[in-house]
């Protein structure tokens, strides 16, 4: 193919979008629709899993040191060994004098006259890497010397961990379900918007033309609607999600919520808006003609 | 140059019998009518020739290309040795005269230049120069098929072949349209028009195929289907 049929090819996929101008604008409106709808399922079910993966860090186990250890210093050399245990994220050491403190300042202080440091023990705030391995890590927290017994509420981590699993399987099944909905929808649009020129096609067969020439113009469209439409939806995206975390924020109740800002993941968003709505696009369109180019 | 021979054609879709042992020749140069009524085969015919359907037997030849034989890939290159002309002319309605037949120049992949020189010949050739701006709809119906004419002969085929091009035409449109492909034919390009217009291949002292039931029942130059004349 020559260099100046390479450019009127071209030049004929963009006349093309401002020809059947209408048709251009539902296959953008709809692309951008369906874009807007599966980000938003998928950037809610990244917040609800960090949210849960916040609540998750919160549960803590706390490891005790014999209570025949009465040292600080040499409690506190236990540490090294809790912290080489398989899963430990971090372990925090809490002498009994803190943690007396601690338990004063959560209660009553003058019911609590007369107690002493010695009825506390020294001891080890342990967060983990992964919490569905609560029960080992508390076996193992035990085995180690100097380590009188661990606490931890494994019931809540086994409750976390359900509801964590149930999340994840189910905004993948809704956003896998979603990705198809779109492609199905958008791929219909194109071929709606491609079925008024089936004549146009067969005219084009007729004087001769080859399949990659009557092609080239709708990979050209797909290509530049593809693109409108992903960029069009990660801008309006953006503003979705800002507004709405600015409100939700802002609100006393979910004040403490921990959301991720959009910045953090835009680069993400806008590959694979960009990324789908070209696939789609390009996909569609050409596959939409499929049928057209068997006379 | 067309040959058919002994070409049958059953619509599997039906298993209607459209064709049934049809023979004939067309050489380069000639002006040939094919004619007969509705359902008698014509439209199978053009088919077969521009190759949008494949012949369930027998063999046809068009411009050196053996229809049953051609690989998908080559029908483009066949198709650029035929002009073809529709009834309802099927031009482009969004591209204005002179882009409907540049646009066929395109698509063999002829320079700008080429086109430049070519289309305002052809364009006069059939009387439409100073009409190159206008689109499809702001132009007459005999106008219109001059229009898929001038398209059908920018690449300078070897053969034309007309299904019913009159068909939309009043009379005396419909008789300059034939001294049209008179001249056309005059310049050596072959001539195959498909009509059921009896008054018109009479007033043509022309070869004469004519068709019905799906089987060649007459061929000369004895006017429309010969004895009836």
């Amino acid at each position: 193919m020559r260099l100046n049929r390479y450019g009127y090819l071209i030049r004929e996929g963009f006349r093309s979008i401002f020809t059947h101008g209408f048709m251009s604008f539902a296959s953008v409106t709809i692309i951008m629709a369906c874009l807007i709808i599966m980000g938003s399922v998928s950037l809610l079910s990244l917040n609800i899993d960090g949210l849960i993966k916040d609540l998750e860090d919160q549960n803590e186990v706390v490891a005790f040191v014999e209570e025949d250890i009465t040292d600080e210093a040499t409690a506190e050399a236990i540490g090294a060994e809790v912290r080489k245990v398989e899963n430990v994220q971090s372990a925090e050491f809490v002498s009994r004098s803190e943690a007396m403190g601690k338990f004063m300042s959560n209660y009553d202080s003058e019911l609590m006259e007369g107690i002493d440091e010695t009825v506390f023990r020294h001891r080890f705030v342990i967060h983990l890497t992964d919490i569905s391995q609560m029960a080992q890590t508390k076996a193992r927290l035990e085995a180690v010397d100097g380590i009188d017994e661990a606490k931890a509420h494994t019931q809540y981590a086994k409750a976390f961990v359900s509801i964590r699993n149930v999340v994840t399987v189910v905004s993948l099944v809704l956003i896998v379900i979603l990705v198809f909905v779109s492609i199905f929808i958008m791929t219909n649009t194109i071929k709606l918007a491609t079925f008024s020129r089936r004549e146009e096609i067969g005219i084009m067969k007729m004087v001769g033309a080859t399949n990659s020439f009557i092609r080239m113009p709708f990979v050209v469209e797909g290509l530049v609607l593809g693109m409108l439409g992903g960029g069009l939806a990660y801008l309006a995206e953006w503003g979705i999600y800002d507004g709405l975390t600015v409100r939700i924020v802002n609100s006393m109740s979910a004040s403490y919520l921990n959301i991720i800002p959009f910045r953090s993941v835009a680069i993400y968003v806008l590959i694979i808006y960009l990324g789908l709505g070209i696939m789609v696009g390009v996909f569609g369109g050409v596959n939409a003609i499929r049928n057209y180019l068997k006379v | 140059m067309v040959q058919f021979n002994n070409v049958k054609m059953v619509y599997s879709s039906s298993e209607t019998e459209a064709l049934n042992g049809v023979s004939f020749r067309i050489d380069d140069g000639e002006f040939v009518f094919l004619v007969g009524p509705s359902g008698s085969g014509k439209t199978t015919i053009m088919k077969l020739i521009t190759g949008e359907i494949t012949a369930t037997s027998g063999r046809i030849i068009v411009n050196d290309f053996d229809m049953r034989k051609i690989k998908r890939r080559k029908i483009p290159q066949m198709r650029r040795t035929l002009g073809v002309i529709f009834q309802d002319f099927r031009l482009i309605d969004n591209m204005n005269v002179y882009d409907n037949v540049a646009f066929a120049m395109r698509v063999v992949g002829a320079s700008n230049r080429a086109i430049r020189k070519r289309v305002p010949y052809v364009l006069e050739l059939v009387g439409l120069d100073g009409r190159e701006r206008r689109l499809p709809n702001e132009l007459s119906g005999g106008e219109q098929q001059r229009v898929a004419i001038a398209r059908a002969l920018v690449n300078n085929p070897r053969m034309i072949v007309a299904d019913e091009p009159t068909g939309n035409l009043d009379p005396v449109r419909s008789l300059e349209l034939m001294l049209l492909f008179e001249k056309i034919n005059s310049m050596g390009t072959t001539i195959l028009v498909v009509t059921h217009e009896k008054e018109l291949v009479n007033a043509f002292a022309k070869r004469v195929i004519s068709i019905d039931n799906g089987e060649v029942i007459s061929d000369g130059m004895d006017g429309y289907f010969g004895n009836e004349t």
